[in-house]
């Protein structure tokens, strides 16, 4: 909402500075967004008086001025028809500011004549329309005097109200408010004076009392001239934001601007005689001002005459029907129109206009034929564009108030912790225009004045009394702690703050992508049919699906970071990903990637591209740190987007904690990207979590005994998993208490389709120092369990 | 000069110039080995009478300890020696660059967000989440934000393609919803934060299509406002690490809170740069306000019995002011040059005993 200084002052009487009108405004809730001076730009141009004025020897129309600022004498060319000596002018100095260049002056000659300065012409300085020719000032200004002496600053206002706000969507409100707080004195509004000449014989029927009209007038004005709109007019619709059209059109908006009260004039000649009020039809179609046929639907209101709509109520007139120059005759609108009536059309409709803007918010019911509405707007069409007023003709009545609040001041304190008394409330309500009466002690009755539709209940008269007290008066409270914390994270959080630091940890750089991502690449990531979450109305087509993983956009990180020549490094993100349309579809996923070289060319060699067994232990570290059971099966199974021969999964019974592995190749080329990938993705939800009340940790036994090392290398099938020899060694006895594989080997010595393994075990005796003997029989116990578990046999 | 005067100055000097250990021990095994000089002349005491033999052994003892003493002396010498040129062989150029390793890095926004909660979770607030996909219900609806309510054209909403005569879900546009879910499942008193991401259908220099907000929710029998103007204050000065942040509230709207209020903080701007602190003016950072009894009474709670507050801040904007980070969309961008310079090590945790940040706020 924009307006002007002067346009403010019309309505309220203050002294007040612009820096206290803006701090009052933003202390009640109006909240400035930019206070423009056009003047301040250009307030250091100064009245000169022209001494002499000769025509220029190299042209036909130019002219070489002797210019005096009251301290010096400048030669100045200049082109302008109406220079001549004796004048008093605007002169720009070099160096000054020239609004409408938009740069500074510069020093030049013009055919050879040196010229100090530039005499302007209004439209150059932005302080007028003329540019037939320079700035002509009054005999009696001052040389030496600023501009401003001349064009006088009136600053502009940039207010942005909030929705809840109606009343204040124009500048008799912001008046109002201002007035309620203290600063300055509204003023009263104006009257009419025209006595309504004639009854107009249109016939006005209103269905849509009930659906959204409560109240439509109209009023015929013949024998207008519709003219420009006078320069003051046009110049605060200026500021408003509005381009200026014909006084009639003007004269709406600025009702609209100033009161708050959308208006509208229809072309008599263009519309019948009998015009109605009524929902539309379904499918109905209406062309509108701005140039677009609207397709309407039951439930939004129309006036229309007896062949079409004239309007699409509250929200925007007929390109038809609208006021031209030769127009002579007008229906003049007004009326309440009901908020969510207003805002369902206009979101249907997808059409939004100052007067749906006020509607929705809510207009004042009882200015609409009086207060601000058809009477003063008749008055002024008639002062402008002359013309004689028909008696109104009104349909429907004006919706009834609220009735009285029961408003118990100490709520106030209660809800605020401010210590408001009764008085005061009273006092401040009673200035926002409100009927208060006094019940018995602290007990207020209030009845909220017409325009405050926004207030409903104590809750809100709450907030009125502390918005005009003032919200600087509001202590800050030290907040009461609880007594005893035990950390305010639930599990899963606590396991997700785990998991980010312990990627980081791990060498990980932590990475945010959106939640969305594009459907043309999520299709390589649907790995069970899910059907894609789709956003109908997406911010660009790359973003138009709810990501069923993150893998595809850390792929996508990944491209962009090797188009910028980062070749090698790791990506991780914690977030959710998406398996269903619906509140709670979706899971917490840790996901990490390594790309490129693990370590790269090296002065100490060592040069190595990331694995599938990175991957896993990464994978299998992060679960440590999530605290996961350690009781994980690992299994060939991966989705799609891996390699089918380099990937697995990490399963605790029939649930799949994580996957692994290094990326497909074909998804790397789809997604661009010329390196190796190796990654995991954790679904962090579906780690069990820990038992509330555990048993607590075992007490630890440690052997002084010497551990006993033994290798043992066997033969088996060349696509038996590494992981059975491992199992079937630890479960041989407890005794055994780590394996490790040193070797594998596949070879022509060990024939086709064979390997071989070699472990290594620790023996770890707990009670006595084994013998010989002993040891040979746990030897013989392992080799037993592993032809068992794997068919292998000892490599001779 | 005595023959065993003149044998010691001999062998000492034998022993001084002997370079090596294999020449020293030559020297060791001629003097005081089993056919040395010193041995064969003890051999001859068996022969001499007690007295003679008496003042010959203890010259010859003498002379022998001198030796073994320089010999001793000697071999550390050489030993030394030896090891120092052994080491000195090994030398390496240690300006040479190390073998490769990554330190991570925490993304700057969660560093933040850590710090947030550790602010709220000692002010005793749970942590509490909820869904990125909502129904209208509990986004808006219930937040006192009925269809066709103005305020829902504050939030450009993203919806999802619905099923035939279903609603469309949308995606969260505020961390608000989880307000509601909360109150659903738990009575007062109530006293969470709820961080997360939260999405509009806007991008430009200062939007993003995904943010981040923490959300507070206090809900019992007597959180005042003055209570939530104290909370905050307190939560700015802990989080920026400063002894003085002034606040202001001023009067706002929306639609889950009344009164509803924006809170500025004081600041310094000038040459380009924002400084937080005491200075000349404000700077917006969040919206709040107490509950709505139309919010409260959707959950099911009496708002004559009961009353409380609630805020919301945007979490990327407090990660940007309080590390100047210029702009909001390289957050989502994933460069790893971005991340390595506004990261943070992963065990830089903050907590309110460490004093939130290992340089107080001062990154680098």
């Amino acid at each position: 909402m924009r307006f002007t200084l002067s346009w403010l002052k019309d309505y309220l009487d203050t002294n007040a500075t612009v820096d206290e009108i803006s701090a009052k405004l933003t202390d009640i809730g109006l909240e400035i967004e930019e206070i423009i001076d056009p003047m301040a730009a250009i307030a250091n141009l100064k009245v000169v008086s022209v001494d002499e004025c000769v025509d220029h020897p190299n042209s036909d129309h130019l002219h070489i001025l002797k210019v005096n600022t009251g301290k010096e004498v400048l030669q100045i060319v200049c082109g302008a028809p109406n220079a001549r000596a004796g004048m008093k002018g605007i002169l720009a100095r070099v160096g000054d500011y020239i609004p409408s260049f938009g740069q500074k002056l510069e020093k030049g000659k013009i055919r050879g004549v040196e010229s100090n300065g530039m005499m302007c012409a209004e439209d150059e300085l932005g302080v007028g329309p003329d540019h037939t020719g320079i700035i002509e000032c009054p005999a009696d200004a001052q040389v030496g005097a600023s501009i401003t002496t001349i064009y006088k600053s009136d600053p502009i206002f940039d207010v942005s109200i909030t929705p809840n706000r109606g009343d204040c969507m124009s500048v008799y409100g912001i008046a109002r408010d201002l007035a309620a707080a203290g600063l300055g004195t509204l003023k009263p509004l104006p009257t009419h004076s025209f006595k309504p000449s004639f009854k107009s014989d249109l016939k006005l029927t209103n269905e849509a009392t009930e659906i959204g009209a409560p109240l439509f007038t109209l009023r015929e004005i013949r024998g207008v001239k519709n003219c420009q709109s006078p320069k003051w007019m046009q110049d605060r619709l200026l500021a408003f934001g509005l381009r200026p059209i014909s006084a009639l059109v003007d004269i709406t908006n600025y009702f609209n601007t100033t009161y708050g009260q959308p208006l509208h004039v229809f072309d008599a000649k263009k519309v019948g005689k009998e015009i109605k009020v009524r929902s539309a039809v379904e499918g109905e179609k209406m062309l509108a001002l701005d140039g677009k046929e609207y397709s309407l639907s039951e439930g939004m209101i129309v006036v229309c005459d007896s062949n079409a709509p004239l309007s699409i109520a509250g929200i925007m007139g007929g390109e038809q029907t609208g006021c031209e120059d030769d127009t002579t005759t007008v229906y003049l609108e007004s009326a309440y129109f009901e908020p969510a009536c207003i805002a369902k059309t206009g979101q249907k409709l997808l059409l939004t206009s100052d007067s749906r803007q006020r509607f929705e918010r809510g207009i004042d019911p009882e200015g609409v034929i009086s207060r601000t509405g058809s009477d003063l707007a008749a008055q002024m069409i008639v002062d402008i564009c002359g013309g004689e007023v028909s008696e109104i003709n009104i349909t429907g009545k004006v919706p009834a108030n609220l009735p009285a609040i029961e408003f118990d001041t100490k709520r106030v304190e209660k809800l605020c912790g401010v210590d408001v008394d009764t008085k005061t409330c009273a006092e401040i309500l009673t200035k926002l225009g409100c009927e208060v009466k006094n019940l018995e002690g602290t007990k207020l009755s209030v009845v909220r004045p017409s325009w405050r539709s926004d207030i409903t209940g104590t809750h809100d008269l709450v907030e009125e009394v502390l918005r005009i007290y003032g919200y600087d008066k509001l202590p800050a409270t030290t907040l009461p702690r609880p007594t005893q914390s035990f950390g305010i994270l639930d599990p899963a959080l606590k396991r997700e703050t785990a998991v980010r630091r312990a990627c980081a940890n791990r060498g990980s750089y932590q990475t945010i992508t959106w939640s969305f991502m594009s459907s043309k690449d999520a299709k390589l990531f649907h790995d069970l049919n899910k059907e894609p979450v789709i956003i109908s109305n997406p911010i660009s087509s790359d973003l138009d699906e709810m990501r069923p993983s993150i893998m595809p956009n850390l792929l996508t990180a990944i491209h962009s970071n090797q188009v910028k020549g980062m070749t090698d490094g790791s990506l991780f993100e914690v977030g959710p990903q998406f398996f269903g349309y619906k509140p709670m579809e979706q899971e917490s996923v840790a996901a990490m990637v390594r790309f490129g070289n693990i370590s790269g060319r090296h002065w100490a060699g060592g040069m190595r591209t990331c694995d599938v067994f990175d991957a896993k232990a990464d994978a299998l570290a992060i679960l440590d740190a999530a605290e996961a059971p350690t009781n994980v099966q690992i299994t060939r199974e991966a989705p799609s987007w891996y390699h089918p021969g380099r990937s697995g999964a990490i399963k605790i019974g029939r649930t799949v904690l994580a996957y692994f592995g290094e990326l497909h190749p074909k998804v790397l080329k789809a997604m661009d990207i010329k390196t190796t990938v190796c990654g995991f993705e954790i679904f962090l939800d579906r780690i069990p979590l820990p038992k509330k009340k555990g048993k607590g940790i075992k007490t630890l036994k440690l052997s002084d005994l010497t551990p006993i090392y033994r290798d043992l290398a066997f033969v088996c099938d060349v696509n038996v998993d590494a992981e059975k020899f491992i199992n079937a060694v630890k479960r041989t006895d407890p005794i055994i208490s780590d394996v490790r594989i040193f070797d594998v080997y596949e070879g022509e010595r060990l024939g086709e389709g064979k390997k071989s393994i070699a472990l290594n075990m620790t023996i770890q005796p707990t009670e006595k120092t084994l013998t010989d003997d002993e040891i040979e029989s746990i030897c013989r116990r392992v080799i037993g369990a592993v032809s068992a578990g794997t068919g292998a046999t000892l490599r001779a | 000069m005595t023959e065993l005067e003149a044998l010691q100055e001999q062998v000492l000097s034998q022993i001084d110039k002997a370079d090596n250990l294999s020449s020293l021990d030559e020297i060791r095994v001629s003097v005081l080995g089993k056919k040395g000089v010193i041995t064969e002349k003890m051999k001859t005491l068996g022969s001499m009478d007690a007295e003679q033999r008496k003042e010959a052994g203890k010259q010859f003892n003498e002379l022998k300890n001198a030796i073994a003493q320089a010999l001793d002396e000697k071999k550390e010498v050489l030993a030394d020696a030896e090891i120092n040129a052994k080491l000195a062989r090994e030398s390496v150029d240690v300006t040479l660059p190390v073998r490769d390793e990554r330190q991570g890095r925490i993304h700057p926004l969660y560093q933040t967000y850590d710090e947030v909660i550790s602010i709220f979770g000692q002010m005793g607030f749970d942590v509490a989440q909820g869904p990125d996909i909502e129904d209208d219900f509990h986004n808006f609806t219930a937040l006192n934000t009925p269809k066709n309510h103005p305020a829902r054209a504050m939030q450009d909403t993203f919806y999802l393609t619905a099923k035939p005569g279903e609603d469309p879900s949308i995606v969260r546009t505020q961390t608000s919803a989880v307000q509601i879910r909360t109150m659903e499942k738990q009575k007062p008193p109530v006293r969470i934060v709820v961080p997360g991401r939260t999405y509009r259908c806007d991008y430009d220099a200062t939007h993003a299509p995904m943010f981040h907000q923490i959300e507070g929710l206090i809900v019992d029998k007597e959180t005042n406002m003055a209570h939530l103007k104290g909370c905050l204050a307190e939560f700015v000065k802990t989080f920026f690490e400063l002894d003085d942040v002034p606040v202001r509230f001023r009067p706002s709207f929306f639609p889950f809170t009344e009164p509803s209020a924006e809170m500025d903080i004081g600041c310094a701007k000038g040459n380009g740069e924002l400084k937080i602190g005491a200075g000349k003016d404000w700077l917006e950072i969040l919206g709040c306000g107490m509950v709505h009894p139309n919010v409260l009474k959707a959950c099911g709670i009496d708002p004559n019995e009961y009353q409380g507050f609630a805020f919301g801040i945007g979490l990327d904007r407090l990660a940007m002011l309080k590390y100047a980070i210029p702009d909001l969309r390289q957050f989502f961008d994933s460069d790893l040059r971005w991340l390595k310079h506004y990261g943070f090590v992963p065990l830089d945790i903050p907590s309110i005993n460490c004093g939130l940040s290992i340089n107080g706020g001062n990154k680098r």
